[in-house]
């Protein structure tokens, strides 16, 4: 289904859609006043930018000295070119340590190499710990935002869920409540674990240590008492020193939720004695975008969800009507790059506005990308109808009198057609809009009875 | 050919225009450090106390289960530290020194060294730091000029709360981990 499809099925629960709209504009308006509160932000974000653009300009000098610092710690290193062999190495680290139960803080990067369903077909229980990713888990359904997994559902909904799957009282909507029952049963798994899996949202070159960060503490509650950590990293999370992290963890939450940062920022470094830290280093489709030099900074996301929560196509068709695993205005410039068949509307799931570009943290020019998709999109495929109008208007613009026939036609037309040949489904513009009314005279006509 | 000599020379085969590094000004904000530091904890849902404060809610409040690494409260502990994490699952209360905190968002750092057992702060049902009113910085970056050279296995900022708002954006405290942070400055 294309984006317009799935926007449309999600508009028609047009309270929910309405709610929708509202609660990720409030998250939008939080970002804005503590970022106001912050000087030096638009600095930050050039700054950020800038760390960025070197990284991407060194990307295999840094993770060759990432690789090294962290063997050096005591954390096993692994490479995974895609999503195929970054599965499989979790597994066989899994099968090594004989496990069937893992616990994870699902990442964006698990999630886009579809870990959970892999791992369960050979035979693995997943538990997801983040709270909202674990109400998803449970309805069997991808998370709808990559910062608010669960934004695309109601508190009755989720209340009937506990009720089924954690026994919670029938009809108790009370989110505290839920939130507590959801704490005894995720507790109960991550002191049963024995293998942890993470994402990572950054990773240190000068000191091969990686950042965490999490509001719940489920990261951490998972590795701590798990033997082993699983941690999964995209290559370009790299960073090149410590001190980077300054900037990044300044703007990162702020961005996200508009929270001065988030509660738990951890760094690991090496492991506990007797425990194992295993690393993945997943490339799946980077260094390809990294060689498209139009779309190449695309790779500088660091994951805060800004963008989505500015967007007034994102809030309103909501995130699964992208079908990707990245949604909103960031997503539609990152899948195109994987599959740009499958991903061919997202590029025009946009006004351009360019609402995207002002809030994005390290600057990524999304709007501009989408724009630059949209002209390969048009290039493998073509748009027929808007091929045939272009024709159609270059031999009326060629001749005066067909302008001027075509015009009186025109008018007379959409004063005596019916409303159902107007708005006929070829026309995409005519949904939800309507055209405004056809003057009664040409200009021409109205200049010869007053100016002359 | 390997995945990491795949990557890496696919990578290498590409022209990338150089960019430097950039500089990272030393940002620095206005104000009290230690008001602007308790102000950004109350935003994060945890509180701020002094000792006396401290010590009141602590023996009102009847804990059995308490685990002190606090040198300044060594003498309220219960339980010793225990080698496995796991024993720390029914765990009331942990007390902590912290190393520095973060006035602009109350962000204060952990080490091994500190945290005995790296899940102590996040298996306890209410945590406790203990930090000197002497040792607050100003912004992030004045906080990782601190630990430029540390190397710790295990480092944390900590900033609040176990916290949540993942159903219908409503804020719960008290996730999966501690339902409550009181800082101590002393």
């Amino acid at each position: 289904m294309t984006h317009p499809e799935n926007a449309a099925e999600f508009l028609k629960d047009s309270q929910k859609a309405k709610w929708h709209d509202e609660t990720l504009w409030f998250v939008r308006d939080k970002r804005d006043k503590v970022s106001k509160g912050i000087p030096e932000w638009e600095q930050l974000r050039e700054l950020a930018s800038g760390i960025k653009d070197n990284v991407l300009a060194n990307l295999a000098g840094y993770l060759e000295e990432f690789e090294r610092n962290a063997k050096k710690n005591g954390i096993i290193v692994h490479w995974a070119a895609d999503s195929e062999e970054h599965n499989r190495l979790v597994l066989e680290i899994l099968q090594q340590q004989n496990c069937t139960s893992v616990v994870t803080r699902k990442s964006i990067l698990t999630e886009e190499c579809h870990l959970n369903p892999y791992l369960e077909k050979h035979g693995v229980e997943v538990v997801d710990t983040d709270l909202g990713e674990r109400i998803v888990q449970f309805l069997n359904q991808p998370p709808s935002h990559i910062v608010l997994p669960a934004i695309h559902l109601k508190k009755g909904e989720i209340s009937e869920l506990f009720h089924e799957k954690l026994h919670t009282e029938k009809g108790n909507e009370d989110p505290a409540y839920l939130t507590q029952a959801a704490r005894v049963h995720l507790r109960e798994k991550f002191f049963a674990a024995k293998v942890a899996i993470t994402g990572v949202n950054f990773g240190i070159a000068e000191t091969g240590e990686f950042v965490v960060c999490t509001n719940e503490g489920n990261a951490d509650m998972g590795v701590h008492l798990a033997d082993v950590h699983i941690a999964c990293m995209g290559i370009e999370k790299i960073l090149p020193r410590r001190k980077d992290l300054g900037v990044f963890l300044r703007l990162l939450a702020r961005s996200a939720t508009g929270q001065p940062i988030t509660n738990y920022n951890s760094h690991f470094r090496s492991p506990s004695p007797g425990k194992e830290i295993h690393i993945i280093l997943v490339d799946n489709g980077r260094t390809a975008q990294l060689a498209r030099e139009k779309f190449r900074n695309s790779l500088k996301c660091i994951r805060c969800g800004a963008c989505m929560n500015t967007c007034p196509i994102y809030r309103r068709s909501g995130g699964f009507s992208y079908n990707s695993t990245v949604p909103g205005p960031i997503g539609s410039i990152l899948s195109p790059g994987l599959d740009l068949k499958k991903h061919s509307s997202l590029p025009f799931a946009s006004t351009l506005c360019g609402s995207c570009t002002d809030v994005c943290p390290v600057k990524i020019n999304i709007h501009e990308q989408l724009y630059e998709w949209r002209q390969e999109v048009t290039k493998t495929k073509g748009e027929f109808a808007k091929g045939l109008s272009m024709k159609l208007a270059n031999g009326i613009f060629k001749s005066p009198l067909a302008y001027k026939i075509s015009g009186s036609v025109m008018r007379n037309a959409l004063k005596s057609l019916p409303n159902s040949l107007i708005y006929h489904p070829l026309n995409s513009w005519g949904k939800n809009r309507n055209l405004p009314d056809p003057p009664k005279e040409s200009f021409q006509q109205w200049y010869r009875k007053n100016r002359s | 050919m390997s995945s990491r000599e795949k990557i890496l020379s696919a990578i290498r085969s590409l022209t990338v225009e150089p960019k430097a590094l950039p500089d990272i000004p030393n940002f620095s904000s206005p104000g009290n450090l230690v008001e602007r530091f308790t102000q950004s904890i109350s935003g994060n849902k945890g509180e701020v106390l002094s000792k006396s404060e401290f010590e009141e809610w602590f023996s009102t409040s009847g804990f059995s289960k308490v685990i002190s690494l606090s040198v300044q409260f060594s003498e309220l502990a219960t339980l010793p530290l225990p080698e496995d994490p796991h024993n720390l699952e029914t765990l009331e209360v942990a007390i902590l020194d912290g190393q520095f905190g973060v006035a602009e968002n109350g962000a204060i750092w952990l080490e091994d060294t500190q945290l005995g057992l790296r899940a102590l702060p996040f298996a306890t049902e209410h945590l406790v730091i203990v930090l000197d009113r002497n040792n607050l910085e100003d912004t992030m970056h004045q906080g990782y000029d601190k630990i430029a050279a540390a190397q710790s296995g295990f480092g944390l900022f900590l900033a609040g709360p176990s916290k949540t708002a993942d159903i219908e954006q409503s804020l719960v405290i008290g996730a999966q981990g501690a339902k409550s942070l009181r800082v101590v400055l002393v």
